[in-house]
């Protein structure tokens, strides 16, 4: 059993409304899925189906290789981006509580909400009211209660949003920990930065479509354009310039260096080799920079939307 | 994983500590006691007044009538005239003038008979007026025409119909009466526990929605469970502040008439003084005694048992619907369009106990509205203390629960797509969308 979850087919219907058309995506165990898609594009749906919150009209979920069913809600932890606390509670009482919901025994929830709370230092907030804390502080005290009972999956919709910098690598970092400790993580976001930084495996979903799925790196792969930036030092940069493009498909680059040098991005045709074009280029003058441009995430993210 | 203790338990004890409400548990019977012992306080100052009435008899014929009591005085004026009768009684600034003009005694009526005063009268001390010269007149014309007074006194016949039920069962006025005052009390103590608890888990259901907590909880929960769990905790928080009113409610009660000198329990209104006069019964303790056999004599076994089950299964259908409603809004304001149908069968449903089973409780209107399950609960709870057959109770009881099964489901339905839903002010159509999903 490598993959933790397996959503087979999945299509859900509101009225007329398809939110999920045939969906499909695995997840290894112990890795950090990311989630991306457009606004509405029908994440939420998804998450929901995984959740038992929404039922799904076709397909299977499948969770550590049994059919999901009601005793998977203690091995699911799930941060959803609509989030919030009984205001009027005190912070103590609220996580013993949701703790409570996810199966664990009152002693069971206190010891571990005690390890915690000493962790991200925020023991003295126990009394507290949700009301008295500021938004980030309790996005704190939400984090906790999702990981508390240790579950194999853990689903973050936006984890950093409301985090100052600081809390955000804070969190990040727990995040990581997790992952090592042996939780597999689906992280669903808008910031690119974090999926590249994070994530081994994406899927992208696209007007209740999955349109692209699999390893980061398989994807960048996918869709990398052979293309190489070039800074280079010669006499006339200006005949090198010429003589380069008509030989290659290039467009200027931009890049800082120390010199005056030429900055070019150059695309090679299929069967080219990136070393001929290196040696072409000793040949014309001292090369002080010389890359493969891979796409981002953010760049993916936007192809693949508007191709479709 | 059965989570509803969990619930019912976090519920109640939201409930419960919450400061609006302890405080609404422990004033409300202090303002509501408060209230009464200073109308009660204020109606025996009006009493304490001594009213002075006087009269002007140029009939002469009934002289002496009249006996000062603890807040009327009468005091008679004679040989002057009608003006200036009345200017005396203006200055002196007493209660009014009571003026009957000379006539031959055979025409002695309404028309020869007025009462001036500055403001409008007192009800009662003008059906007092009225009830005296009434008898005085009475027994003069009896005597004039021959008739023993005491002969006919002694004639006279009191009769009070004994009811018996062809299997053997007694009954009486009384305990008519006694039957509408109980199943009237439990019918409306329903009416009002809907209106005030059912409207308490709509808002907790609101609340849940607003701090956009709920999706966190369903993610651990079934959110019939969560619907569950709300309704039965919030009853329970209700009962206990029930509770707490009748227990608090008696002492003050206790309380106030002691250090106020006033029985609150005796304090009437004009209208009751009227039929008292009315009646003059000098049977009152036969009365009251018959009161507690009436009480006695009521199925009372029965009617505790269909008062639980009845107010429970009542309730729960109606605080489904308020769970539903909660969850299917924002906001409290856009919970307007969706109460008429809520309030409309139980106010329904009082009218029918109040008008249709006094008249007939076993009529075709009680009997039909008994089965309804929206207007059953509290119609039935009205007609059991008339003796309704087992049979028919235990089939309203099963409509009702067989109803309340089916609201459950449906509740639960909008329940469950309307808590994820924000920021748009749904229709019934929609609502019957979302049944589907």
């Amino acid at each position: 059993m490598n993959n933790l979850l397996e959503v087979n087919n999945v299509s859900k219907y509101f009225g007329a409304f398809k939110a999920l058309n045939d969906v499909s995506i695995t997840i290894p165990k112990g890795s950090i899925f990311g989630l991306l898609g457009p606004n509405g594009a029908g994440k939420t749906t998804l998450i929901r189906v995984i959740n038992q919150i929404t039922m799904p009209d076709q397909g299977t979920v499948i969770l550590d290789g049994e059919p999901l069913s009601q005793k998977h809600i203690m091995d699911i932890g799930y941060l959803p981006e609509e989030r919030g606390l009984y205001k009027s509670m005190k912070v103590g009482e609220q996580a013993i509580y949701l703790a409570q919901l996810k199966g664990l025994s009152k002693a069971e929830a206190k010891k571990r909400l005690k390890y915690w709370f000493d962790r991200l230092e925020i023991g003295d907030w126990w009394n507290k009211k949700i009301q008295e804390l500021s938004k980030g502080m309790a996005q704190k005290i939400q984090f906790v209660v999702t990981v508390l009972h240790e579950p194999k999956l853990l689903i973050f919709d936006e984890p950093f949003s409301g985090f100052d910098p600081i809390n955000a690598n804070l969190i990040k970092d727990e995040i990581l920990r997790l992952r090592e400790n042996g939780a597999t993580v689906i992280f669903s976001t808008h910031r690119m930065e974090s999926v590249e930084e994070l994530c081994d495996d994406i899927a992208l979903i696209h007007k209740s479509n999955k349109i692209l799925d699999g390893k980061l790196v398989d994807v960048k792969r996918q869709y990398k354009i052979n293309t190489y930036q070039v800074g280079i030092r010669a006499n006339n940069q200006s005949e090198l310039e010429k003589q380069l493009s008509e030989k290659f498909k290039v467009s200027k680059a931009n890049f800082k260096t120390l010199e005056d040098e030429l900055k070019l991005n150059i695309k090679l045709q299929e069967g080219e080799n990136p070393n001929d074009l290196l040696s072409y280029l000793t040949s014309k003058g001292s090369i002080s920079h010389f890359v493969e441009l891979i796409p981002s995430v953010n760049d993916i993210f936007i192809q693949a939307v508007k191709s479709n | 994983m059965n989570h509803l203790p969990l619930i019912i338990k976090r519920e109640y004890l939201t409930k419960v500590k919450n400061k609006s409400f302890i405080v609404m548990t422990f004033l409300s019977p202090i303002i509501f006691i408060a209230f009464i012992a200073i109308v009660a306080y204020l109606a025996q100052m009006n009493n304490d007044k001594t009213r002075v009435v006087s009269i002007l008899d140029e009939s002469g014929l009934i002289k002496d009538v009249f006996k000062n009591s603890e807040n009327t005085s009468y005091n008679y004026l004679e040989g002057m005239s009608l003006n200036d009768a009345k200017m005396l009684v203006q200055e002196s600034e007493g209660y009014g003038l009571l003026y009957i003009s000379e006539v031959s005694e055979e025409h002695l009526n309404s028309k020869n008979i007025t009462f001036y005063s500055e403001e409008s009268p007192s009800l009662t001390l003008i059906s007092a007026l009225e009830s005296e010269i009434q008898s005085e007149l009475t027994l003069q014309n009896r005597i004039k025409e021959g008739i023993d007074v005491e002969k006919l006194k002694a004639s006279i016949v009191s009769i009070d119909i004994n009811q018996e039920s062809f299997e053997g069962e007694k009954t009486s006025k009384v305990d008519s009466v006694v039957k509408l005052i109980f199943g009237g009390a439990a019918g409306y103590l329903l009416f009002m526990f809907i209106i005030i608890y059912g409207n308490m888990i709509m808002r907790s259901v609101i609340e849940e929605k607003t701090s956009r907590i709920i999706e966190v909880i369903i993610s651990s929960v079934k959110p019939v469970q969560l619907m569950l769990g709300k309704i039965i905790g919030t009853s329970l928080a209700g009962i206990t502040q029930f509770v707490v009113w009748i227990i608090l409610g008696g002492v003050l009660m206790t309380v106030a008439s002691l250090i106020l000198g006033i029985d609150i329990s005796q304090m009437q209104t004009p209208q009751q003084q009227l039929v008292e006069q009315a009646m003059e019964n000098p049977e009152i303790n036969m009365q009251i005694q018959n009161i507690f056999t009436a009480f006695f004599n009521l199925p009372l076994a029965n009617l505790i048992i269909a008062f639980i089950l009845f107010f429970i299964c009542g309730y729960l259908l109606y605080s489904s619907f308020y769970a539903a409603i909660g969850a299917a809004v924002d906001n409290e304001t856009d919970t307007q369009q969706f109460m008429l149908p809520i309030i409309l069968p139980l106010v329904l449903a009082v009218y029918i106990g109040i008008f249709t089973v006094i008249e007939d409780p076993h009529g075709t209107v009680s009997t039909i509205f008994s089965f309804v399950p929206l207007t059953s609960p509290v119609v039935m709870l009205m007609r059991i203390p008339f003796g309704v057959p087992l049979w028919q109770q235990i089939l309203s009881l099963l409509i009702l629960i067989g109803t309340f099964m089916l609201t459950v489901w449906f509740a639960a339905k909008i329940y469950r797509v309307g808590i994820l839903m924000y920021g748009k002010k749904p229709s019934y159509k929609e609502l019957i969308k979302w049944i589907k999903y």
